[in-house]
């Protein structure tokens, strides 16, 4: 699936819930399902801090495709953070780098992702087109 | 307690189709009718620029300005309205005597000391001044029950020790303050007390003159009036002493390109025009809460915090943070180990609204090892029914993280 095609698989899925406390516990159980990033990656250059929840973020290149991974302290944002991951890992650094999110403000978590909430996903979206731009750089070097 | 209820207009919605509980007072209060419709009224009726024009409606709008300034006085016991300025707002007040205090009697090796239950807005100037002026800041620890260590006072106070910044109520622990023995303590020392009153005003009856201290700061929008609107306290002959802090219109007498002279008091501190419509609208708050009487709020409000206390504190797993014996109007939470972002996300779409994270006083939160709590803090318009909807909302989510 490409990265159009998985948002909305995803948008198909969290059309089934009217009911805002079904959709985060939905969200609970995404952040549960999770794999836990490697302690060692939980450093400080990984650690993109917002005012309410912490995000920590580290990026891969292997067989040229980014591999993400991820976690946060807060369940809610780490639920948002697996939909992120599914959709932008195992991809080339050309699609990171363009990719353009939608599902977010179709599923209803646009508000999640307000600058003001700082809850540390606008600057995970953010650094993961970095990692893109970064790796697509690299990738053209070694050219 | 219905027809208070029936004065503040936007707590009768409805927000993801439930009725609304407002229990984030500590951020902002909700505006009455009265001081909407002022507001209003002045805008339709009176509108004109203060201390400028010699038109009719210029004099009423000075007039009005004035009034509120006397009734400011008024409230807080102020000797006279030349001890009143009119800022921004609490952090404004601040800044403001972290600048014209610091610049008169601040020099390099001297201390300032705050507390370690501080608002940023209450530590950060302070940190300004003192790279300014190479002095030094400390601080006045609290214990874990979010009460200050007062007997480490005396001995933390030396001879370069200038001035103390002290917070009335802690915004995140609820903590009153024992302002009036921090000032005696201080003034046998010859140090001055700033006092931040933005979590007090709204609370408890305030006299400046009973706690004698040199400065008392707070904001409209924390007491019923528009936001935008501030108020410095400050001793009429440190006022005097101090030099202006920002330059411009309302605040000089004469201007030559040579030399300029300054107001006198109070409008040496109010360059520029200040935003005059929301201190009428101050005026107005302080006129609807002494209509039902401070002490009045005092202990209904009162009444919901130990309401809320008990009734929280029966939750397994719930731990509030800051259990000072006198405490106001807050209580800070956490629940197992359910993130505060979590829990207030959830509690927001059952229509509750409180505040998570650190509450500006980050190194509270370092002090108990914590990145942030869930804090409800309450008005007199709140309700034991409201404290009910928060409880019943903790267990849901309780239940849903079990």
């Amino acid at each position: 699936m490409n990265i159009h095609e998985i948002q909305n698989e995803i948008i198909e899925e969290f059309a089934i819930f009217d009911e805002w406390m079904d959709k985060y516990e939905y969200l609970i159980e995404l952040g549960n399902s999770l794999p836990v990033i490697d302690e060692t990656h939980k450093t400080a250059s990984n650690l993109i801090k917002g005012c309410q929840s912490q995000v920590w973020l580290d990026a891969e290149l292997q067989d040229g495709k980014i591999q993400f991974s991820a976690d946060s302290d807060a369940i809610i944002t780490k639920g948002v953070v697996a939909l992120l991951i599914r959709v932008m890992t195992n991809r080339s650094p050309q699609e990171v780098m363009y990719a353009d999110l939608f599902f977010i403000d179709k599923i209803g978590l646009s508000a999640n992702l307000s600058p003001t909430r700082s809850n540390g996903l606008v600057s995970m979206i953010k650094q993961m087109k970095m990692y893109g731009m970064a790796f697509d750089a690299k990738m053209k070097q070694e050219l | 307690m219905d027809t208070i209820r029936a004065d503040f207009p936007i707590l009768h919605q409805k927000v993801y189709d439930k009725p609304y509980v407002y229990l984030d007072n500590g951020a902002t209060t909700q505006k009455p009718k009265v001081v909407i419709e002022a507001v209003k009224n002045f805008y339709e009726q009176t509108n004109s620029n203060i201390h400028r024009g010699v038109h009719l409606l210029s004099e009423k709008s000075t007039e009005q300005y004035e009034q509120a300034r006397s009734m400011v006085a008024e409230f807080i016991h102020a000797n006279s309205t030349n001890e009143i300025i009119f800022t921004k707002g609490t952090t404004d007040s601040i800044n403001l005597v972290a600048f014209s205090f610091g610049e008169k009697y601040i020099v390099a090796n001297d201390e300032i000391i705050v507390s370690e239950m501080e608002h940023h807005s209450n530590i950060v100037p302070w940190q300004m001044l003192c790279e300014r002026k190479q002095a030094k800041l400390k601080v006045l620890p609290f214990d874990d029950n979010g009460e200050l260590c007062i007997e480490k006072l005396d001995e933390l106070i030396t001879k370069r020790t200038k001035l103390i910044a002290v917070t009335h109520v802690s915004n995140s622990l609820g903590t009153v303050n024992p302002i009036a023995e921090i000032v005696k303590i201080a003034h046998a020392k010859g140090v001055k007390v700033l006092v931040d009153g933005a979590q007090a005003i709204q609370h408890t009856a305030i006299d400046v003159q009973a706690l004698d201290c040199d400065f008392y700061v707070f904001s409209g929008h924390k007491i019923y009036a528009e936001t935008g609107i501030g108020v410095l306290y400050g001793k009429e002959k440190l006022l005097n002493e101090m030099p202006p802090y920002q330059g411009g219109g309302d605040m000089i007498k004469e201007v030559t390109f040579e030399k300029t002279t300054y107001s006198d008091l109070p409008l040496k501190f109010e360059a520029g025009t200040n935003n005059y419509v929301a201190a009428i609208s101050l005026g107005e708050a302080i006129n609807y809460v002494q209509a039902i009487g401070i002490e009045t709020i005092a202990a209904h409000e009162n009444k919901l915090v130990q309401y809320a206390s008990h009734k929280l504190g029966t939750i397994d797993g719930l731990r509030i943070y800051g259990t000072a014996t006198n405490k106001v109007s807050v209580i800070s939470f956490l629940v197992d180990n359910i993130h505060h972002y979590d829990m207030g996300m959830m509690l927001d779409k059952m229509g509750i609204a409180v505040r998570t994270g650190s509450h500006c006083t980050q190194p509270v939160m370092a002090h108990f090892d914590i990145t942030g709590t869930v804090r409800a803090s309450f008005a007199f318009y709140n309700t034991k029914e409201e404290i009910d909807r928060l409880y019943d909302g903790i267990i849901r989510i309780k239940k849903i993280f079990a």
